[in-house]
């Protein structure tokens, strides 16, 4: 017989709510920050987006020249891998497409690289098709630097350690290799609605 | 960024709780048997899930308070007021209840011998916990005088002080650990220590030199955690040697 936590009844959300909550997580209203260091600031005249590895141009933007092309707004729920998730949270950014735009490469991964150091590895398909934005605005304000401002990764399909903070840019990787938190024990892929935390889920 | 092996799949196994302790009025030690606990390393912490008679689950993540080498698996769980779990956890739960647990889980708030020191630690509230568990397997291990250690907490109250017991025998010991506590909702007489929150006047004072290349461990709530981190890089320390672990009302 399963295992029953004696005197546990739990709380219940409503089924429109809980339908949207992948398995082992709970809803938060607050926005609940994680990160491995410091938070790191670095100037916004200094601060640029880079394409580099598998790529025969690397491509460069300034903020300026980020902050001009195309922009979307986009809702989604996100989802941490410490177990709360967020309804609704609204973003302003560009489509990693739009970034994307004409490139050839051979890659089927990509790393992406923050300020700070930290990493995460995610294949290239999970960064195209509309999945996954470059954001800097956050319910409608400017990203807080303790949730990854000036811009931050954003691919909400994933556990939210995939949407790096600080981001500054993807390495195309011909081959998956693992970033900051995937060598840490953490799971390569990371998808929440198959609970993929740690390595081996 | 040194990468840690990777074990094969954690699997959710059943501890039983052999002891609880009130730490203060609101947090809560429970000490658990776990049989075939593959061991764990000072500041990870350990998923705990409870299942109701009709199914329904609840998980979150609590750090582990107990140094690796003891017999017990020891969590210290704080009270949230409209929290789901720790609600049970601190005031439902009973010696010999089970309790389902994965873990342990993190590899990057850990420390080990091998990465030396000297160490700082700073804790803000619950945010001590993973830090015991350091400071508790560093007295354990690592040669008191080898590894030197400051621990810098804050709590609200001196009836709020976590391991205050532990904390003074870490102490006692000649090239034991420094602790400096800073009370900041009150200024009891007789009280040791500091008041008022951690600022960077604080931190610069307690703070190894950079020169020393300290290694910082810094846990708490958020607010806590980034001005600590941010004014210990201001004074020097390198961001890569400043390990942060948050803990707020809600996340961990």
């Amino acid at each position: 017989m399963a295992f029953v936590s004696r005197g546990f009844r739990g709380r219940r959300r409503s089924p429109a709510e809980s339908g949207r909550l992948p398995p082992g997580q709970y809803l938060v209203d607050d926005f609940p920050v994680l990160s491995a260091g410091p938070t790191p600031f670095t100037p916004l005249d200094r601060w640029d987006f880079r394409i580099v590895g598998e790529i025969d141009q690397p491509r460069r933007w300034t903020w300026e020249q980020l902050q001009a092309l195309p922009r979307e707004t986009l809702a989604a729920d996100i989802h941490c891998v410490t177990k709360w998730s967020k309804l609704d949270t609204v973003w302003e950014g560009v489509s990693v497409d739009t970034l994307l735009e004409g490139v050839e490469t051979a890659a089927g991964y990509a790393l992406a690289f923050s300020d700070g150091g930290y990493t995460a590895n995610l294949p290239l398909e999970d960064l195209t098709g509309g999945k996954a934005h470059v954001v800097w605005s956050f319910g409608g304000e400017p990203l807080a630097p303790e949730h990854g401002g000036p811009a931050r990764l954003l691919v909400p399909h994933l556990y939210l350690w995939k949407s790096a903070k600080w981001v500054r840019g993807l390495r195309l990787l011909a081959a998956d290799e693992p970033g900051f938190w995937e060598s840490l024990g953490y799971h390569m892929y990371g998808d929440p609605w198959r609970e993929q935390r740690y390595a081996g889920d | 960024m040194a990468g840690t092996a990777v074990r094969g799949r954690l699997t959710w196994t059943l501890g039983t709780v052999v002891e609880l302790a009130d730490q203060t009025e609101r947090v809560r030690s429970i000490l658990l048997e776990v049989p075939g606990w593959p061991g764990h390393r000072p500041g990870q912490h350990v998923d705990v899930r409870l299942t109701a008679e009709d199914g329904y689950q609840a998980q979150r993540s609590y750090s582990i308070a107990s140094a690796p080498g003891e017999r017990l698996l020891e969590l210290a769980v704080e009270l949230l007021p409209d929290g789901e779990v720790s609600p049970y956890l601190t005031r439902e739960l009973r010696v010999a209840d089970r309790l389902e647990l994965r873990g342990p889980v993190g590899g990057w708030f850990v420390w080990e011998p091998a990465l030396g020191g000297p160490l700082l630690l700073v804790g803000g509230g619950s945010g001590i916990v993973p830090l015991v568990a350091i400071a508790r397997h560093r007295a354990a291990v690592a040669g008191d005088a080898e590894v030197p250690a400051r621990l810098l907490y804050s709590a609200r109250t001196r009836a709020d002080v976590l391991f205050a017991g532990d904390l003074e025998r870490l102490a006692g010991s000649p090239g034991g650990l420094e602790v400096v506590g800073t009370l900041t909702r009150e200024r009891p007489p007789g009280w040791p220590g500091r008041t008022g929150r951690v600022d960077a006047g604080l931190l610069a004072e307690v703070a190894w030199p950079a020169a020393r290349r300290p290694l910082a461990f810094v846990c708490g709530p958020t607010g806590f955690v980034e001005l600590v981190a941010g004014a210990l890089a201001g004074l020097g320390l390198e961001p890569g040697r400043i390990r942060t672990e948050r803990f707020g009302p809600t996340g961990t």
